[in-house]
């Protein structure tokens, strides 16, 4: 079955109500477009993952596509809170959302435990914490191999992960330079996997430069060409972080009525990512990165 | 002496506490000042490394988060947060690591987490990102944060971050090496009294007085009988604070006291 296809069509086919969504990109490559296309449908009842549930998740949450989190920070980065989750804990608005907390570490080894096929992962980790006591699934053993006790976690296996990147091939082979984030090990632990990519490229781009494939397409399900799928977060090399809109947001959020006008405008009122570059305008070039290109190196043998 | 803000003193400070050669954790907001200062000042071969992946970074402007794109573009590497947290800091590589929170309390733990009950919070923070690991793993940590009864309690509401714990040996008992090292407030500085593990006044930042600290944290306070007064920073550091590191004031917003 062709991978190539419209983000509408890969949400539609590959998100399921109930599902253990992942979107994952450390503040680099956060695939936004893919979030607003899952509100546009409506999806329901979403268990929500990542590390830094950013503005994405914030936006999910406020829309209601959520009824479960887990995460390790959740906040806007160098700004404030996330004003939907803060509600949403504190006051039960707009529903209940449960809550799995763990720690950056402790994220990184769950997706790592599920990429491997493991139960769990180890750590030195959590001594003296009070995050093993408000979350019961931190486990603690005794080293098989000597007398130190260690902290598990159990390993994270979503149902559909979802990632943003520069380039990749039809067959879904993604090429990723900058932040690598923990995308290559949420995608290995996931069933299903749709990657959106800045380029679509011939496989002969991918074949002439293999160190860079940090997702191999025979786990990919979905391939879709997404320019500027990641604003208001950054591609390295294509965009720079629109780190106005995160101070922005701040007042955006805070109110409810600026918030529901903020998706009404620029996700409801939009048919796709196209439709919201265009809108953006002249603010699109203005991020545009500088060219830094790397020194080549010799493949050959 | 120069006009200055408390801010740029804990930046001066937190500077100090570095050594040349030093492999740092970098925050965002007063320690990726501290540290960009270090390295401009008496520390160019720190090497810095944040926990978005990028190792021995040169940023060219002031990182707004922890993943900005300046990080990477001229580092020596950048890899997978699973190699970050497994290789550099569980493996032991990293000297130093730099935290903040809303409450630190007598032993140096951190929350970052909740005020109130952890079911049915007062305030719901952002969570520990990799503040835990980093209080665990790093070999000293340095603190930073606001002197008051609120942020400096007796006891936190929720430890996010392990610091001494309950005092004496208990982080050793539990297999934890390294600890905080040093507390920098806008009012003083403190170090950890190496039986007790409890913090202790060490230095009072000029025009402020035993008497105020004591009435802005939250426990009876041990003083330090060497007490010295924090030096104020210089006009060369607060020239690359102001010219080079923050010119737009993102982080360190009024120019003068």
């Amino acid at each position: 079955m062709a991978k190539l296809m419209t983000m509408k069509d890969a949400i539609a086919s590959f998100v399921r109500d109930g599902d253990l969504v992942v979107m994952e990109g450390f503040t680099h490559l956060i695939p936004f477009a893919a979030g607003h296309e899952i509100i546009r449908q409506r999806k329901r009842d979403l268990t929500l993952a990542r590390l830094t549930p950013d503005l994405i998740y914030d936006q999910l949450i406020f829309a209601g596509c959520a009824r479960k989190m887990i995460f390790s920070w959740a906040g806007n980065p160098g700004v404030g809170p996330l004003h939907a989750f803060r509600r949403a804990v504190e006051q039960g608005k707009p529903g209940p959302l449960a809550i799995e907390e763990y720690t950056h570490f402790g994220m990184v080894l769950r997706f790592m435990a599920g990429a491997s096929n493991l139960p769990f992962l180890p750590t030195r980790n959590y001594p003296g914490t009070d995050l093993t006591a408000a979350n019961p699934l931190f486990k603690k053993v005794r080293s098989p191999y000597g007398e130190e006790d260690l902290w598990c976690v159990p390993a994270l296996n979503p149902d559909v992960t979802i990632v943003h990147a520069q380039r990749a091939d039809a067959d879904g082979n993604t090429q990723v330079w900058g932040l690598y984030g923990v995308q290559k090990e949420a995608a290995f632990a996931s069933k299903r996997v749709i990657v959106s990519v800045e380029e679509v490229v011939d496989p002969s781009v991918i074949r002439s430069d293999p160190n860079r494939t940090l997702i191999p397409g025979i786990i990919v399900s979905a391939v879709v060409h997404e320019p500027f799928g990641a604003h208001p977060s950054f591609v390295q090399g294509a965009y720079d972080r629109d780190n106005d809109f995160y101070m922005k947001w701040d007042a955006v959020s805070r109110d409810e009525a600026s918030f529901q006008g903020y998706l009404d405008e620029w996700v409801h009122g939009l048919p796709d990512r196209a439709a919201y570059v265009r809108k953006m305008g002249a603010r699109v070039g203005g991020l545009q990165a500088d060219r830094q290109m790397c020194a080549p190196v010799n493949y050959g043998f | 002496m120069p006009d200055y803000t408390t801010s740029e003193l804990m930046v001066s400070r937190a500077a100090k506490e570095l050594k040349n050669g030093d492999v740092v954790f970098v925050g965002i907001g007063v320690p990726s000042l501290a540290v960009n200062l270090a390295y401009r000042m008496h520390a160019s071969g720190i090497c810095m490394i944040y926990e978005s992946g990028a190792v021995g970074c040169v940023p060219k402007r002031l990182p707004i988060s922890i993943g900005d794109p300046c990080l990477v573009t001229g580092s020596l590497a950048v890899v997978p947060m699973l190699d970050v947290f497994n290789l550099y800091l569980q493996r032991g590589l990293i000297d130093v690591g730099f935290l903040g929170g809303a409450q630190v309390d007598r032993f140096g733990n951190i929350n970052s987490t909740v005020i109130g009950d952890y079911r049915k919070p007062k305030v719901r923070l952002p969570g520990s990102g990799g503040a835990c690991e980093i209080a665990a793993l790093a070999k000293r940590v340095v603190i930073t944060i606001g002197n008051s009864k609120r942020t400096l309690p007796e006891r936190v509401d929720f430890v996010t971050s392990p610091g001494y714990l309950r005092g004496g040996r208990e982080r050793e008992t539990l297999g934890l090496k390294g600890g905080p090292e040093l507390v920098i407030t806008d009012m003083g500085v403190y170090r950890f009294d190496p039986t007790t593990r409890e913090m202790v006044l060490v230095s009072v930042h000029p025009g402020v007085t035993v008497a105020t600290i004591k009435d802005n944290i939250g426990w009876d306070v041990k003083v330090a009988d060497d007490l010295t007064e924090t030096p104020p920073p210089t006009s060369e550091e607060i020239r690359i604070i102001r010219e080079e590191l923050d010119p737009q004031g993102i982080f360190l917003r009024s120019k003068a006291s």
